[in-house]
């Protein structure tokens, strides 16, 4: 049991990644964004095709890092998909929403628009890598680490809670220090008082996407780097996504970090009583109780 | 294609054609006149097409017993197939619209999606239910006695346009009832509907209830159309997407567009498959996938060029009014 609590640690710092993105648009943007899950699935198959692309062919080595089951090429892949995936909402938000917003078209309609888009996003991904998991690396999984009252606990999985700690602390200064930070807080707050103030509310937006698409892409790799790559995998973390944001008050991007670690862990425990193929059922149920009980989540979030 | 082929393949077209304008129907009243947010169509797609069939499949006998497994097989008629799985989607709307009803629209469309996915997860975990992955299969078909099997599907496309046609009338006749108008009301402007005293979240439910039901009997319809269904068939593509980008297309809020829509898209959905005879051999086998892409991309189109579908909505819904 305490080993499922632990697994579901690491896999809830994942959902927490993906969860503050989710949340960060819909503060912004007031809108649902149901691409976000498949902007995962981008970030960890742009990952995959750098590794075994254009890596192998400049002859970048292969060899891992001691006990960890990546190497060079991965260190500079991560990075390099953040960008690329960011790029890529700015891209979608330039082509798609943005054309709806100056239409003044309804939030509902910028929802459709990220679920096509989700859509498109996946299918172009099962035409280039087809419908079977894939694995980062092919080959036995490092050996485990045994920590005291016998859980065993692989390097990668206490490197995965390290990158998404620094990660979070990285956007925490963003957003407290920088002078982009701010205006994005403010413009989640009051976005026509942000636009009277002279914020450039455009560039702000940019941004939204760019960093909630750099962590989505970040949440795709190191799930991909722990379990496996699968098209679908960005769907199935939907549920997840939202039932941490709602948990933690939409907008709250703290309470959707504590929202995410408690969903991974109550996920990985339903496990012991489900069959592992439920988790996203067991996230739909909680958050349904939760909308019946509190919607405004644990924390609260924007009065909506 | 001889005259004949070509004929029977029309015939299996407008069947299935019929089938999802009967979804868009109910996705109409949901969506196009009371502005729900349902994206979990397959889940009641699914629990439509699986509540028919073990109402009507009789039980397994002999070996059969033996591998199919099933919660119950009633061995009924065909009509209360449709009957029950109009009943039961329309409990499950209800259960899902207390939660959900009273909050911003986007909770509606996580939580269908929620619904959607639970439900395929349900019939492919347990075997007891509905015999898990394999699915059912042998569904009977009515009055299938009366003419030879290779003439079948005139049969089926009579049935299905009936229903179709009698869910048309019964949709067109409450949208221009006081009651639709109240939907409309609260489409356009939820808060000065419930100044005017009307209880919002009843009115909802009832609409969202309404859509749930149409969808159960799609379900229904499909499933006796291929006598087997599995819980593969109602992923979000297939059960929810396509039918989003119908309603879009043909025109929300108007029933003649949403028919049109089906119609049209399942015809651009079918046809896509043979330009995909022309694709280079490694990509065939993921012909759908670009097929899916196809319609993606048209509903992005739809929704930047096109917003109002082909139709557009009818502005004038009572006789009352010039």
């Amino acid at each position: 049991m305490l080993e499922l609590i632990v697994y579901g640690i690491v896999l809830g710092s994942i959902i927490s990644l993906g969860a503050i993105g989710l949340s960060l648009v819909y503060g912004i943007l007031q809108f649902a964004n149901f691409a976000h899950g498949d902007l995962m699935t981008a970030g960890a198959y742009v990952a995959l095709f750098l590794i075994t692309g254009p890596f192998a062919w400049l002859g970048i080595s292969d060899k891992t890092f001691g006990p960890f089951s990546f190497g060079w090429r991965m260190v500079i892949a991560f990075p390099l998909s953040m960008l690329a995936v960011a790029g890529l909402s700015i891209l979608l938000d330039r082509l798609l929403y943005q054309k709806l917003r100056k239409r003044g078209s309804s939030r509902v309609i910028l929802a459709m628009s990220a679920l096509g888009a989700s859509f498109i996003i996946r299918m172009g991904v099962l035409i280039i890598w087809g419908a079977d998991s894939l694995f980062y690396r092919s080959g036995l999984l490092r050996p485990a680490l045994e920590l005291p009252a016998g859980i065993k606990i692989r390097p990668d999985q206490i490197l995965i809670l390290i990158i998404v700690a620094v990660l979070v602390i990285l956007l925490h200064l963003f957003l407290q220090k920088t002078k982009m930070g701010k205006a994005m807080r403010a413009t989640a707050d009051n976005m026509e008082l942000a636009r009277i103030s002279g914020i450039d509310i455009e560039r702000v937006i940019m941004w939204t996407w760019g960093i909630g698409g750099g962590l989505a892409s970040a949440a795709g790799i190191l799930y991909g780097i722990d379990v496996q790559l699968h098209p679908g995998m960005g769907w199935n973390f939907l549920l997840p996504l939202f039932a941490a944001s709602i948990l933690g008050g939409i907008g709250n991007l703290y309470g959707a970090l504590v929202g995410g670690l408690i969903m991974g862990v109550v996920q990985q425990v339903s496990t012991a009583f489900l069959l592992p193929t439920y988790k996203p059922a067991v996230a739909f149920i909680i958050m349904i109780l939760l909308l019946l009980i509190r919607p405004q989540g644990l924390f609260g979030g924007k009065t909506r | 294609m001889p005259f004949g082929g070509l004929l029977a393949y029309l015939v299996s077209f407008a069947i299935m054609a019929g089938i999802y304008a009967v979804f868009s129907l109910g996705l109409n009243i949901q969506w196009g006149y009371t502005g729900l947010f349902n994206i979990g169509i397959a889940g009641f797609f699914c629990i439509g097409a699986y509540i028919s069939a073990l109402i009507t499949l009789s039980p397994p006998s002999g070996t059969y017993a033996e591998y199919v497994h099933q919660a119950f097989a009633l061995n009924m008629p065909f009509p209360v197939g449709l009957l029950g799985a109009a009943v039961v989607c329309g409990i499950i709307a209800f259960l899902i619209g207390i939660p959900t009803l009273k909050l911003e629209e986007d909770y509606l469309a996580i939580a269908t999606i929620g619904i959607a996915e639970t439900v395929r997860l349900i019939f492919n975990n347990e075997q007891w239910l509905a015999n898990g992955p394999r699915g059912l299969t042998g569904l009977p078909q009515p009055l299938s006695g009366i003419v030879l099997p290779r003439y079948y599907n005139y049969i089926y496309l009579i049935i299905v346009v009936t229903a179709l046609v009698f869910i048309y009338f019964l949709i067109e006749r409450a949208i221009r009832s006081p009651w639709g108008r109240v939907l409309r009301a609260i489409r356009e402007d939820e808060v000065s509907t419930a100044m005017s005293g009307k209880n919002i979240f009843s009115f909802k439910m009832q609409a969202f209830v309404f859509g749930a039901m149409v969808m159960g009997i799609g379900g229904a319809l499909y499933a006796h159309f291929t006598i087997a269904i599995s819980p593969e068939v109602f992923t979000p593509l297939y059960g929810t997407f396509i039918i989003w980008v119908m309603v879009m297309a043909g025109g929300s809020g108007n029933n003649k567009g949403v028919i049109l829509g089906a119609f049209v898209i399942w015809a651009i959905w079918t046809g896509s498959q043979f330009l995909t005879a022309y694709l280079p051999y490694t990509l065939k086998s993921r012909a759908p996938y670009i097929r899916f892409l196809i319609i993606g991309i048209l509903l992005e189109i739809i929704l930047i060029s096109r917003p109002k579908g082909i139709l557009g909505e009818e502005k004038r819904v009572s006789k009352m009014t010039d």
